[in-house]
């Protein structure tokens, strides 16, 4: 009891990086996101729960403006990173997604070579400044991956050849290569099997050192091992939002028992 | 009996066989449907198909053969000293057919009664007189052997179609019954239409395949017998093309060359057109235009594919042509003699290719995983980036596919080069000459009033075999690459 309290109290030290206020999200009419205010911590991993269809993945696309892809989606509200309002005119979305990095369900490397793969992003945003430099950036970026191993001495296969597990590590490798200070996560895991999942899972805890990282899950155990908070969403909105130690072992709100209980999912 | 009645007695057949077969049925079972095998309108189209599908195959079959029996019988009756004084046999047979024809209409209208059209002869009567009143006129007077071989046949088609509507009659007589036969409630009728439903397919699958290895055997065999009338080498290296028309002013020049340098210049020049348009317009239609955009530019686009060829032509003679000339030509660079140039068939050519390739690079385009357009905007990549870095290459290989569809199309096309190339066989690198391709060449060849056995029209037909060979190719080889490609999003 007392460890916790420890941890409880060096978690609430920590800064915060993204800061949601009031946000409501629409496709068309369809009002997904209903005033969800939430405050997510610099250099931890922050947990999204929730029944399918909630609007986990939909928040989450909120934080690097991927919904701006979407014709009909309409976001009102604030969304701050540092402080700083990312819905502002002035900000230019593309530039913000070189920021805020995101992993997707499935793994989806471009049906280009391993190395190509992750050196797209730093290609695009000029951040190397020869070869020798660009060829720095992806070994590095492939060994914070996890995967620098398994690819070395193939760097330039296809990316598409390698398997369900390597490609989601591949897909982490070219996110961080574009030196993202969040990394978002929409269920990484979802398609992988229970050995890919556990080196995600660890390479998730690890990326932890250095970024703010946000990952959507269904599975709940999954939450529990590689996060440090945890937000219930649930019809859209968020119902509570705390330490995951807290929301798993003695949750606020009914709802959230409910859910954690098996009872609604 | 005329033959749109033998049709209708058959549907009549057909139609109270249904009506009949299927009360049979339900009358076995008591009235009740649910205790019958099938549905009662199963039973029904057992027996109409019982009915019409034998009668219908023997029908045809008899009227595709009726013709060679008839002729082969009237053949054997001229005697040969007929065959050896005019120039073919052909034209003979063709003679007694025109009386026939003639002895038919004026039966009909009247001129002359069936039993005089049989027993009339020229000792007694001018016949080319007589036929010339009811309005069949003849070339010549009418030999009494040419009358006799036209009263036979007549005769003997009279008696081949009496014969022939008995017999189908009687089938599908026989056919109706033996099906109502078997219609009671155990009989499977539901089973029995799905083959015949199975037999219809197939036979429609076969006309299909069969009628395409007919024709390349038609084209396959002139070929050959082009070929024994002129070198096979002289055809495929020879670089001047021409023919003598007379077929007796000296031997022709027969090279493809030039034609297949023609075709390919100008299909060039068409793809340099349609394929940066084309696939510009793919792009922005799938990538950047709303879904309001996109739903009035897409059809009209598609409306230029539904425009006939001989428009196109007649565009590029009109107006292309004449616009060039103006631009480029005698007054002001002097780079253009008239308006047919390679350069205008090609610019058509071009426009009238420009749906094709956008519609299918618009097909491909879209057929890329929303995950890579995702993954990509989530590194912070622009649209344009994300189309050129990662859309394309992973389109690429559908629309090389689509652009080797699109050149087959341009190779194979003959109005536009027609009315907008001009007919010179030329072999030069200046577009805005006058040249001309392989399918505007098969079509001169063809409408002139060359003998059919000559070389300078048989190579038409070598002419064909070669285009085909190289469209054939073509479209295998862009059909492997756009089914390798799909393969890769499986
Ligand atoms: N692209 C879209 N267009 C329209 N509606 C969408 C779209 N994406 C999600 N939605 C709707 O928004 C709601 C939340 O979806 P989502 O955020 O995907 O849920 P989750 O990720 O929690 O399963 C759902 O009702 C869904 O139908
Ligand atoms: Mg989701």
């Amino acid at each position: 009891m007392n460890d916790m309290r420890i941890m409880e109290r060096k978690v609430d030290t920590k800064e915060v990086k993204i800061a949601a206020k009031d946000v409501q999200v629409y496709y068309g009419d369809n009002h997904a996101i209903k005033d969800v205010s939430v405050e997510i911590e610099d250099k931890t991993v922050t947990a999204f729960i929730g029944p399918s269809g909630c609007g986990k993945s939909t928040f989450l696309r909120c934080i690097n403006r991927m919904n701006d892809t979407i014709d009909i989606c309409r976001v009102t509200g604030d969304i701050m990173i540092d402080g700083e309002d990312i819905y502002n005119p002035k900000v230019d979305p593309v530039q913000l997604r070189a920021k805020v990095g995101m992993v997707f369900q499935k793994p989806n490397p471009f049906p280009k070579s391993i190395y190509d793969n992750v050196a797209y992003g730093p290609k695009i945003h000029g951040l190397a400044k020869n070869k020798a430099d660009l060829d720095n950036i992806v070994e590095n970026s492939l060994r914070r991956g996890a995967i620098w191993d398994e690819v070395k001495d193939r760097l330039h296969a296809p990316g598409t050849g390698l398997s369900g597990g390597q490609q989601q590590r591949l897909c982490i490798a070219r996110a961080i290569a574009t030196e993202p200070e969040v990394l978002l996560m929409d269920e990484p895991c979802s398609a992988l099997d229970p050995i890919a999942t556990a080196q995600v899972e660890e390479l998730i805890d690890d990326l932890r050192k250095s970024y703010s990282v946000v990952i959507v899950t269904h599975s709940m155990q999954q939450a529990a091992r590689v996060s440090q908070k945890t937000a219930f969403f649930h019809l859209g909105h968020l119902v509570e939002y705390g330490e995951t130690t807290t929301i798993f072992t003695n949750p606020v709100d009914p709802r959230t028992e409910s859910y954690i209980t098996g009872r609604i999912g | 009996m005329p033959f749109t009645w033998l049709v209708l007695i058959l549907i009549t057949i057909a139609t109270v066989g249904f009506i009949t077969g299927r009360n049979r049925a339900l009358r076995s079972a008591g009235g009740d449907s649910r205790d019958l095998h099938s549905l009662p309108v199963y039973y029904g189209s057992n027996v109409a198909m019982w009915a019409i599908v034998p009668a219908a195959i023997v029908l045809i079959i008899w009227m595709l053969a009726q013709p060679f029996f008839v002729n082969s019988r009237v053949l054997g009756t001229l005697p040969d000293t007929m065959v050896s004084e005019g120039s073919s046999i052909g034209l003979v047979m063709s003679d007694v057919r025109r009386v026939a024809d003639g002895l038919d209409t004026a039966v009909e209208q009247a001129a002359m009664t069936r039993e005089e059209a049989a027993s009339i002869s020229t000792e007694t009567s001018d016949v080319r007189e007589l036929l010339g009143e009811v309005g069949v006129a003849l070339g010549s007077n009418v030999s009494p052997e040419v009358l006799q071989g036209a009263q036979l046949y007549r005769a003997l088609n009279a008696t081949s179609s009496t014969i022939m509507t008995v017999v189908v009659l009687l089938i599908a007589l026989g056919g109706a019954a033996y099906s109502y036969s078997r219609s009671n409630a155990q009989f499977r009728a539901r089973n029995t239409v799905e083959r015949g439903i199975l037999a219809l397919l197939i036979a429609a699958a076969s006309v299909a395949i069969l009628t395409t290895i007919g024709i390349l055997f038609a084209l396959l065999f002139n070929t050959i017998e082009f070929f024994k009338l002129y070198p096979a080498a002289d055809f495929f290296f020879g670089t001047n093309w021409a023919p003598s028309f007379s077929g007796r002013g000296g031997a022709s020049d027969l090279g493809v060359l030039p034609l297949l340098w023609g075709t390919f210049y100008i299909s060039f020049i068409a793809l340099l057109v349609a394929v940066p348009i084309g696939l510009f317009s793919a792009i922005y239609l799938s990538e950047y235009a709303g879904p309001k955009v996109r739903g009035i530019a897409k059809p009209l686009i598609e409306i230029l594919a539904g425009i006939p060829t001989i428009v196109y032509g007649l565009f590029a003679l009109l107006t292309v042509g004449p616009l060039l000339a103006s631009m480029i030509g005698k007054d002001t660079l002097g780079w253009m003699q008239g308006g047919t140039a390679v350069m205008t068939a090609g610019l058509v050519m071009g426009i009238m290719l420009i749906p094709f390739v956008s519609s299918l690079s618009d097909d491909i385009i879209n057929a890329v995983p929303q995950a890579m357009r995702d993954g990509s905007y989530g590194l912070g990549a622009t649209k344009s980036e994300t189309i050129r870095q990662v859309i394309l290459p992973a389109a690429l290989p559908g629309i090389v596919g689509a652009i080797l569809l699109a050149a087959s199309r341009a190779i194979g096309e003959t109005m536009i080069v027609v009315l907008g190339a001009g007919a010179a066989a030329r072999l030069s690198l200046n577009p805005f000459e006058a040249m001309t391709t392989i399918t505007a060449k098969i079509v001169s060849q063809l409408t002139g009033d060359a003998d059919f056995a000559s070389p300078e029209a048989l190579v038409a037909f070598a002419l064909g075999m070669t285009l085909f060979v190289l469209t054939l190719g073509l479209n295998v080889f862009a059909l492997y690459i756009v089914r390798k490609y799909r393969e890769q999003y499986d």
